[in-house]
């Protein structure tokens, strides 16, 4: 980009006050984004270790299901939930609804609050199951 | 009259009149890989258990593996499609840019390809392994 440096900037991020529409909107880049690599990655791994055999699966799962490596798993989970609802949101405003001022910060903070609860609610599932 | 291809043209910043089919591709795309995503969820959620036997037996019925490699095609041409959306507002130097999308697009194809042939040996492979 070529870019005159003593021209003035328009404001931009670094001046507007932070709404709930901004940070949905970063979050389906970022959360996009981290899927792609790590939540891909992870997927791809998995599929190629049941190809190749039991033990290539019994190494793969030795490490999805390292407590200390549950913040993965956990955080995909979060991830993708996020993604997905304000991947909805996007078809509703692209069908033109919901520009509304209101509205619009409304499902904003739903995007983010229904993905925290999805993420419980599927964990607290996984935690009932694998419990004896 | 002109003989000259308009610079806009031919540095490739005009129109390319495909906005709209890829607009569209990207929705088509993304509604597939949600559906195809929460059947996956729920699939692996109903299964006794995710163990080497229990996963693979179950990727050998038509109705996991075809939507399982449904899913791929559809996950892979989404990521990569929204990996480009966000190189293409980031990179601002044309050279880092043209590098990036084409890696990013390779890359994309290869992870796919591995994850296809790893369901296809699975779903065609010799049973109970």
């Amino acid at each position: 980009m070529h870019r005159n440096p003593s021209r003035p900037m328009a404001p931009h991020l670094t001046i507007w006050k932070w709404g709930p529409h901004m940070l949905v909107s970063i979050l389906h880049r970022v959360t996009g984004t981290g899927l792609a690599i790590v939540g891909a990655g992870v997927f791809v791994w998995w599929l190629v270790a049941a190809a190749s055999g039991a033990e290539a699966y019994a190494t793969f799962v030795s490490w999805a299901t390292w407590k200390w490596a549950l913040i993965v798993p956990i955080g995909l989970t979060w991830a993708a939930c996020q993604h997905i609802l304000s991947g909805l949101r996007h078809f509703v405003m692209d069908a033109g609804a919901g520009y509304e001022l209101q509205a619009n910060r409304f499902w904003a903070w739903m995007t983010m609050v229904g993905a925290v609860l999805l993420t419980l609610l599927i964990w607290a599932y996984i935690y009932w199951r694998v419990t004896p | 009259m002109s003989t000259q291809t308009p610079l806009a043209e031919v540095r490739g910043t005009g129109s390319a009149r495909e906005g709209a089919r890829h607009w569209g591709e990207e929705r088509l795309v993304s509604a597939a890989t949600l559906a195809l995503l929460v059947w996956l969820a729920v699939s692996l959620l109903r299964l006794p258990a995710l163990d080497y036997v229990t996963v693979t037996h179950w990727l050998k019925a038509p109705f996991a593996a075809v939507p399982m490699l449904l899913l791929i095609v559809a996950l892979f041409r989404h990521l990569q499609m929204g990996l480009l959306q966000v190189i293409e507002d980031y990179a601002h130097d044309e050279g880092n840019r043209l590098l990036l999308i084409a890696l990013v697009s390779l890359a994309a194809v290869f992870a796919g390809a591995l994850a296809l042939f790893a369901v296809l040996k699975i779903a065609f492979g010799p049973s109970g392994g």
